[in-house]
């Protein structure tokens, strides 16, 4: 299980609701253990499911040349068994008692989490709890999710149209250093010579309880929870945390431009990305999430009026933050990227120069009335439908805990996002030029 | 592993029972069907509308299935009153969301919208029914933009593997052709889009459903103000029956240079109203239904020959089917055929063991408990259960069928549907690596 979750696309972007006064109050009650690991819990009675995560502060970013994929890899190795559960059991454990679960790994962290029936709580915070403190890698076990990561790549990359499209093959254009540039799924050579002790050390370094966050949201009490946690968790030993390096690298100078082929696509796509401002700080970051939406949410966006109905220029467009489609969870350095897929009719600098025009039209000319209002109306609208699941919330708290130290956000973004100005947006647009860009070109076919 | 790391596993809690939620009913009188459901939690309304919108069998059936491929990428295309982008910008400024698509079975409009903009959405669903002007340049665009869509769909090999499947399972019924080719769309023009909007989008036999948080009868009158001016003369038109199509050699169909074969099977399911039902789709679960599986478990957990093999039940109406779905690297494609094939005949021919139906029957109740835990996931269920004809009271009951399921009760089922001589294989692989070691398992044809 566990996969690099498919990009998802503005679609399922962002984040922000309600438009009105419907301001959302889910309880945040937070606390420490003596180990470091950090827990946040959020009841809410209204049905009976409950959600657990756990969230890693490791991701592609921190894996070292020659082990690529490997952060990806170890994720599939966390459900192999523990000291107190063998092979399959972490899943029968769960499935079998009416649950649902996975793992994801991403640019910045690693995370883990499972939905159940809430009678099942104490049993998903012990099958949590006994990896964190004994996850059991064997060699066996090793060679088998390497070759069972190796089909997920051959399913979502190798033997997939635009599988690696942008998300794989424009980091080594977009930056420089080897920790934001490498390929997060790995080198088939990297993933086949990873071995026992690699995942030991790994798993030393980085899933330390210190490193990590417990969230549990839904159907609990907290009072009870909290115990189940101390005793599930609590004597599972501190180790030291990393100290998270700096991934920051300088901006590209000039524009960069790149092409990639792919035999199985029909027809050809550019992906264009540019840096934007650390998501440490909101106020400067929040409004290119923002200007993500206005340029391709829907018929009334900028760019898919533009193209897809006007010049139809276009087959497809999308625009979003962060590499793998969630503007929330990524940390410095990150991209926004535009998608346009287009008929082969159409050329390559006539969707440049296009994208060009509407982006100078929006930096010059600014927002229209209403035109911030229902973008921002919408995206609060999907946040709320996403924070509706008790996954949902416990994926945002969690993510929020981790990088920002405030699950309260979850509450909070909607306003966040109302309070962005029309004028934030257009300054946003006007450092998307061309000189700030880097441009991937995926053609059909393989190159001469 | 030192002995005091081995903690004993924590036992469950009692379950707290799933409360079943209350659906207000009703149709209008120009014969729509209205459900409705309370759930608050986020301040928004959820809405499926169902019309059945299949084609006939036969050559008629490919040009519906044209037709009705556009129509659904041009209803939001523009009204008398709106051009598409401002149809869409109003939708956005309430919060909303609309779509609309086809299937073989029938039209979806699908969307949510912030509670407090419920009327305003409904108003313009009702526009989009009753007016929908489906322009020239619109419609122009987006059917040049399908033929691109489509080439890129087919550039898939699972796209490849679901139509050579369904084709040969269905033959020429609506089932066996889901999407249209590139030259049948080309032809479609703006007045067979308007015809066809005006004999099939029918309220009568349509169904909406609408769970938010609102009360059932609010979100009923808003409804009924809304769309009391959709008329039709006609009635909403079924899927016509499955014909009877005999079974064929397994399928091999080249895909030069492929790193993985995409294994597909599929066969006829009982329908969720089959006395045989519940046995069903718990002997599937053990079969291959969910992670914990015998299916995953050998050819994942334990050979590594692929990713994600999944059986899935689909219930479209005129029949339900089963689909087995694996993509094996290349060079074990006939291995892992073998043990696909051999875990089908154990689930057909020897009993489960009781502690595996447990597991499956709890995971199957539970699931129904998660999924019907958001306002989005209630509204889908209720939805497609209206389409099959069952109300609400299908989440209480189905449970109670899931608790009484035996070990016998799951061989029969195994018997009857997985048994591998009553499925239609497909590969799409590379021919040139994978055809020599498959000859001798099955008896294969070429495409």
């Amino acid at each position: 299980m566990s996969p690099v979750p498919p990009r998802s696309r503005t679609r399922s972007a962002p984040a922000a609701r309600p438009a009105a006064a419907t301001g959302l109050s889910y309880g945040v009650e937070r606390g420490t253990l003596d180990n470091g690991l950090r827990v946040v819990l959020s009841p809410d009675p209204s049905s009976p499911v409950v959600a657990v995560a756990v969230y890693y502060d490791v991701g592609m970013r921190s894996e070292p040349e020659g082990r690529t994929g490997f952060a990806h890899l170890f994720e599939h190795l966390m459900f192999q068994g523990s000291a107190s559960l063998g092979k399959t059991e972490h899943f029968t454990y769960v499935q079998g008692n009416g649950g649902t679960l996975n793992g994801s790994t991403h640019v910045d962290y690693t995370n883990y989490y499972e939905v159940m029936p809430s009678a099942a709580t104490e049993l998903a915070l012990f099958l949590e709890a006994d990896r964190m403190r004994s996850v059991a890698v064997t060699q066996d076990n090793l060679d088998n999710q390497i070759a069972v990561v190796q089909n997920e790549i051959r399913v979502n990359v190798l033997n997939r149209p635009y599988g690696a499209f942008p998300w794989l093959n424009i980091p080594p254009v977009l930056f420089d250093d080897f920790a934001n540039s490498h390929n997060g799924y790995g080198d088939f050579v990297d993933l086949e010579s990873s071995t026992v002790e690699d995942a030991k050390q790994f798993f030393d370094r980085y899933y330390a309880p210190g490193n990590a966050v417990l969230t549990v949201v839904g159907d609990i009490d907290t009072a009870q929870v909290l115990g189940w946690v101390t005793q599930h968790f609590g004597d599972i030993e501190a180790r030291s945390v990393p100290d998270r390096p700096s991934f920051a690298e300088p901006l590209p100078q000039q524009e960069r431009r790149a092409v990639a082929y792919d035999q199985l696509v029909p027809t050809p796509a550019v992906a264009m990305a540019w840096r934007v401002p650390d998501p440490a700080d909101l106020d400067t970051y929040l409004p290119y999430v923002v200007l993500a939406e206005v340029l391709t949410d829907g018929d009334a966006s900028r760019l898919q009026e533009r193209m897809l109905l006007e010049d139809r220029s276009a087959t497809s467009i999308s625009g979003y933050l962060g590499l793998l489609g969630d503007p929330l969870d990524a940390r410095d350095p990150t991209p926004l990227l535009l998608e346009v897929h287009h008929p082969q009719e159409t050329s390559l600098e006539t969707v440049v120069t296009t994208v060009d025009e509407e982006l100078e039209r929006l930096a010059t000319g600014g927002l229209l009335p209403g035109e911030l209002d229902r973008t921002v109306a919408r995206m609060n609208s999907r946040y709320l439908r996403e924070v509706d699941s008790v996954l949902g919330r416990a994926t945002a708290m969690s993510v929020f805990e981790q990088q920002r130290g405030r699950a309260e956000l979850v509450n909070e973004l909607p306003d966040l996002l109302r309070q962005v100005t029309a004028e934030a947006v257009q300054a946003a647009a006007a450092t998307l030029t061309p000189t700030t860009r880097t441009l991937l070109e995926l053609r059909p076919g393989s190159e001469a | 592993m030192t002995a005091d790391l081995v903690r004993p596993v924590p036992p469950l809690a009692k379950p707290r029972p799933v409360k079943l939620p209350s659906v207000g009913e009703r149709t209008l009188a120009n014969g729509l069907r209205v459900m409705a459901v309370r759930r608050p939690g986020v301040p928004l309304a959820e809405f499926r509308l169902r019309i059945p919108f299949a084609g006939p069998t036969g050559r008629g059936g490919r040009a519906h299935t044209a037709q009705a491929q556009l129509l659904g990428d041009t209803l939001l295309s523009g009204t008398t009153q709106r051009t598409a982008a401002q149809l869409a910008a109003d939708v956005q400024a309430l919060g909303g969301q609309l779509s609309a698509s086809t299937d073989a079975d029938r039209l979806a409009f699908g969307g949510s919208v912030l509670v407090s903009g419920l009327p305003g959405l409904l108003a313009l669903l009702a526009e989009v029914l009753t007016c929908a002007s489906y322009p020239k340049r619109e419609v122009d665009g987006e059917r040049d933009r399908l033929v691109q869509e489509l080439a890129i769909y087919r550039s898939q090999a699972a796209v490849v593997a679901r139509e050579a499947l369904m084709s040969r399972l269905y033959g020429d019924h609506p089932y066996g052709r889901e999407i249209p080719s590139a030259d049948e769309v080309k032809g479609v023009k703006p007045t067979q889009l308007r015809s066809l909007h005006d004999k099939r989008i029918a309220p009568a036999g349509s169904v909406l459903t609408i769970v938010g948080d609102l009360t059932p009868s609010r979100a009923i009158g808003l409804v009924e103000k809304a769309l009391t001016d959709w008329t039709a003369t006609t009635k909403a038109a079924s899927t016509p029956p499955l014909p009877t199509v005999d079974r064929r050699p397994t399928l091999l169909v080249d895909r030069p240079g492929a790193v993985q074969t995409t294994l597909r099977m599929a066969g006829s399911a009982p329908s969720r109203t089959d006395a045989d039902y519940a046995a069903f789709s718990l002997v599937n679960l053990v079969f291959g239904g969910y992670f914990s599986s015998r299916w995953v478990a050998n050819i994942r957990e334990d050979k590594g020959y692929t990713y994600s093999p999944h059986a899935q039940i689909e219930h479209p109406p005129a029949g339900s089917r089963i689909t087995l779905s694996a993509d094996v690297s290349t060079p074990t494609t006939a291995p892992a055929l073998v043990e696909t094939l051999w875990e089908l005949g154990r689930v057909a021919t020897t009993p489960v063991k009781q502690g595996e139906l447990d597991q499956a029957r709890r995971y199957a109740i539970g699931a129904l408990a998660i999924g019907t835990s958001t306002q989005a996931g209630l509204a889908s269920t209720l939805s497609q259960l209206a389409g099959a004809g069952l109300g609400v009271e299908w989440l209480r009951d189905y449970p109670k069928q899931l608790a009484a399921v035996t070990v016998e009760d799951a061989l029969a089922a195994g018997a009857r549907y997985l048994a591998p001589g009553r499925l239609t294989t497909v590969l799409v692989g590379d021919v040139a690596q994978v055809e020599a070691s498959l000859r001798g398992l099955v008896e294969l044809e070429l495409e």
